[in-house]
């Protein structure tokens, strides 16, 4: 088994706030983070598959699709967008790191064909990431 | 849904390598000049990794505002700019970054009880890291 990991950046603005609290509690829970106007990031993904290498190619997959599929699925849902606002599925989901790298997981898993998913990373900032490898 | 959430700090410390198990000439050919008696210095990365459960309510494994509190509070007030070979954890255990990593481990383990925690990392300069799960295996 051979893992690989492709890197990609995006830059994203968000915020935290749960409709189901109080403003008080949504201040007191998430801080600067509960703005309604939004802050930004640069995120950086790093996205982790494994597989066998292939005999034929040498690959455990093709570079260029997984480049193609990132672009598509994630990159340009993503990149430059005010998250709560413009990418549905944070419409109802608070848009944390955790969050991001659980939706990130789904967007790519069903579209990954012959290696299969390892593990997704996110950077909020150099500082802080978080990692999801599928588990419920 | 499981998610691990890994958050970087950073500190600097003083030490010295040397233990009382050996004799000077051993000491010096095991520690080379991490054995010079006037201690020397660092700029340490830690990183700490918890995972858990994603809240729906809240969307974290855990308030970073809590993690953040407590590593201030109970590690890098306690180890930022002092001489690691001075405090009472290194009186009778040499202060390599393996022994930090795993002191490090065990205050986390002890104290910080809103997450699982699942590794230290240390960074002790940018060529050398180090990391300790408290004996479980490392995950990729």
């Amino acid at each position: 088994m051979v893992y690989l990991t492709r890197k990609a950046e995006f830059s994203a603005s968000h915020y935290y706030d749960n409709p189901s609290f109080s403003p008080e509690e949504n201040r007191q829970l998430f801080g600067k983070c509960n703005n309604p106007n939004g802050h930004g990031h640069n995120y950086t993904l790093e996205v982790t598959v494994k597989g066998e290498v292939d005999t034929r190619s040498g690959f455990v997959v093709d570079l260029k699709q997984l480049k193609e599929i990132l672009q598509r699925e994630v990159l340009d849902a993503l990149d430059h967008r005010f998250l709560n606002k413009e990418v549905p599925e944070f419409f109802t989901l608070i848009p944390t790191t955790e969050n991001l790298a659980i939706s990130i997981w789904q967007r790519l898993a069903p579209k990954l064909q012959k290696a299969q998913l390892h593990r997704v990373r996110v950077y909020e900032t150099p500082d802080l990431f978080v990692d999801y490898y599928g588990e419920a | 849904m499981k998610a691990h959430l890994t958050r970087r700090y950073r500190f600097s410390a003083s030490h010295r390598l040397h233990s009382d198990a050996m004799a000077d000439e051993e000491n010096a050919a095991t520690y080379g000049k991490c054995n010079n008696p006037h201690g020397h210095g660092h700029n340490y990365a830690l990183e700490v990794t918890v995972s858990g459960p994603v809240d729906e309510r809240s969307g974290m494994v855990c308030n970073l505002v809590d993690l953040d509190g407590f590593v201030r509070r109970e590690i890098i007030e306690r180890f930022d700019l002092q001489n690691l070979n001075m405090l009472p954890e290194f009186a009778r255990m040499v202060p390599t970054t393996e022994n930090l990593c795993a002191v490090i481990h065990d205050i986390l383990q002890r104290g910080f009880t809103l997450a699982h925690l699942e590794k230290v990392r240390m960074e002790e300069t940018m060529m050398n890291s180090f990391e300790y799960a408290g004996g479980a295996e490392l995950r990729r």
